[in-house]
């Protein structure tokens, strides 16, 4: 089986997908919950104190990222294509 | 018996052979430059070698230390892989820019006093605007100019910081600026421009995705990355660097998010790496330089295979926008897969290089107490991993957005695989053997990347971060929109010129 076919084996599978997806989320619960037992390497700043922070704020930057972006492109930033032609 | 060869002069003999020659001979001239140029540089002993005496002045063409040889080293690398990538290019005219440029990037980083530096500096420059205008189209024509004007500005600059330094005592020595007078002020903001730090950055994501498909590799290696290496030479420590770096980080990434040209992603995404490099030469600790040395090597290789990958993609399918490409992981599996280990390289996904490289600035921000810093450094890199996975899903995944395509799409030529083959290996060996890449650094440092607390750290936020590419997929559809930038000054601003100035012509015919 070549590359090529081995992909699309598993993109096409709809219960691999899921059970990717699925796995993901687990993932995600897990690596919270070791925050809360691994030893920090320094604790320099309030948030090194507070279990899960990193989770909280990598959620938090990328919605805001998106979100503000996407509003400041939409109504100042963004223009058509042809704009300064 | 010879001691020292600058580098360049490979490149330099090579550009005059290549045009007479052709096929097999062309190839393996153009992949001998940059192994014959590294193996000079590593064969010669770290001081001061090439000592010119010009106009009563002592020129030093070859200052060889660990700083200037781990930069070497690694533009040798990153340009036979990117020759390799250009071997199908018939047009000798781009190889003939492309190793002029890169030899005078090499220069510049071998050069030990301002007057070298800057005539590197400025061939650089101008021969790196033919790897734009060399598209031929009408926007790279355009753009092409503005990045002329816009480095000639900065070379102005930068010769003025110098005559005014050396005018006042300074020497032409190029070592760390004792203290900030004009002069080094001057010599600054022409290193910022070619670092393309906001609001002087808006050159690059303007002309480089405007460049050839193999230009734009050379590109969004050397000019940038010689600049950072200006900044650790001349400004290590330098306080409003850690402001201007951590705005960067921030900046590259917000404006990603909008971009539609798949290069221009990764231009922004290149600001907001380069940011993360100028903090650490700010903070200026043994910890800070060796972060942003970090950064800047491995930013190089892997930065390179993204772009590798987009240029395939463009050369494959035509496309160069998101919303006009989707599911080509069928038909080109093997760049998908380069693609993916660029992608998670380059977002610190371990156990690739950029997570044995990214944490140390993180580290030394740390080591100096700068909390804020820290959290814009971290909101940068989430979106350092944010947009890779949007790449990845919007090129590669997702639905088919050129359904009535006509052409059968493939892999591209073999020669582009190897090209990116090549980086992709080195990706994966020195993150897994990073004491490797550590020797490599201007301060020892004993560092661990790979503790619990770093790895827990790591997969918190960009776990979390793809969760919300997941909940926001539909908001971060491609739309068909370019986005306004700092580049606006000056492209309406010459319009507002050329009106005053046809004005005052017809005016004055009048009386």
């Amino acid at each position: 089986m070549n590359l090529g076919d081995f992909l699309r084996k598993y993109g096409e599978d709809e219960v691999f997908c899921k059970k990717a997806k699925k796995g993901f989320y687990v993932f995600l619960g897990l690596v919270v919950i070791s925050d809360f037992f691994v030893p920090h390497d320094a604790v320099n700043f309030i948030w090194d104190k507070i279990p899960g922070w990193w989770s909280f704020y990598g959620f938090i930057s990328t919605v805001v990222m998106i979100l503000l972006s996407k509003a400041i492109g939409h109504a100042w930033l963004m223009k058509s294509e042809d704009y300064y032609d | 018996m010879i001691e020292w060869v600058q580098p360049s002069l490979f490149f330099y003999l090579g550009a005059a052979i290549l045009p007479f020659l052709k096929g097999k001979a062309r190839s393996a001239l153009l992949l001998s430059i940059p192994v014959m140029a590294l193996l000079a540089m590593l064969s010669a002993s770290q001081g001061i070698h090439g000592v010119v005496s010009f106009a009563g002045q002592e020129l030093v063409f070859g200052r060889v230390d660990k700083l200037s040889l781990g930069f070497g080293a690694v533009f040798m690398v990153s340009a036979f892989a990117s020759l390799v990538f250009a071997l199908h290019v018939k047009d000798c005219r781009e190889h003939i820019s492309a190793l002029i440029y890169v030899g005078s990037a090499v220069g510049a980083i071998f050069a030990g006093d301002f007057f070298s530096f800057f005539l590197f500096w400025e061939i650089a420059s101008f021969s790196s605007v033919f790897l734009i205008w060399l598209r031929g189209e009408k926007g790279s024509n355009a753009a092409g100019m503005r990045y002329l004007l816009v480095h000639i500005t900065g070379g102005l600059l930068l010769f003025g910081g110098i005559v005014i330094h050396v005018g006042s005592g300074g020497g032409i020595a190029f070592d760390a600026m004792p203290e900030m007078g004009l002069g080094p002020t001057l010599i600054l903001m022409g290193f910022l421009i070619n670092a393309a730090v906001p609001p002087l950055h808006a050159w690059l994501a303007d002309a480089y995705p405007e460049a050839t498909l193999t230009g734009v590799i050379f590109l969004s290696v050397f000019t940038t990355k010689t600049a950072i290496y200006a900044l650790i030479r001349g400004f290590p420590g330098t306080p409003i660097l850690i402001v201007l770096g951590a705005i960067m980080a921030v900046y590259g990434v917000m404006y990603a998010v909008n971009e539609n040209n798949c290069q221009r992603v990764w231009c922004y995404h290149l600001i907001s790496q380069n940011g993360y490099m100028v903090t650490g030469i700010g903070i200026g600790t043994a910890l800070g330089i060796n972060g942003a040395v970090a950064l800047a090597f491995t930013n190089i290789i892997y930065k390179a295979l993204l772009m590798m990958g987009i240029s395939s993609v463009t050369h494959m399918t035509g496309g160069r926008k998101q919303s006009e490409l989707g599911a080509l992981y069928k038909s080109m599996p093997w760049t998908f897969v380069l693609f993916v280990i660029g992608g998670f390289a380059i977002a610190g996904v371990p156990p690739l290089v950029g997570f044995v490289s990214k944490s140390i600035v993180v580290s030394a921000a740390a080591e100096i107490g700068q909390g804020w810093v820290i959290l814009m450094l971290v909101f940068g890199a989430c979106g350092t991993w944010l947009h890779p996975l949007k790449l990845i899903y919007m090129v590669f995944l997702g639905e088919d957005r050129a359904k009535d395509r006509k052409i059968v799409v493939t892999d591209p030529p073999a020669n582009m695989l190897w090209g990116m083959r090549i980086l992709a290996s080195i990706c994966i060996f020195f993150g897994l053997f990073p004491g490797l890449l550590y020797g490599m650094f201007p301060h020892p440092m004993d560092y661990q990347p790979y503790t619990a607390g770093h790895l827990v750290k790591a997969f918190q936020y960009m776990g979390f971060t793809l969760l919300v590419f997941m909940l926001f997929l539909k908001k971060l559809t491609p739309e068909n929109y370019i986005s306004l930038d700092t580049d606006y000054i000056y492209r309406k601003g010459s319009l507002v010129f050329m009106w005053l100035v046809k004005r005052l012509a017809f005016l004055r015919h009048v009386t």
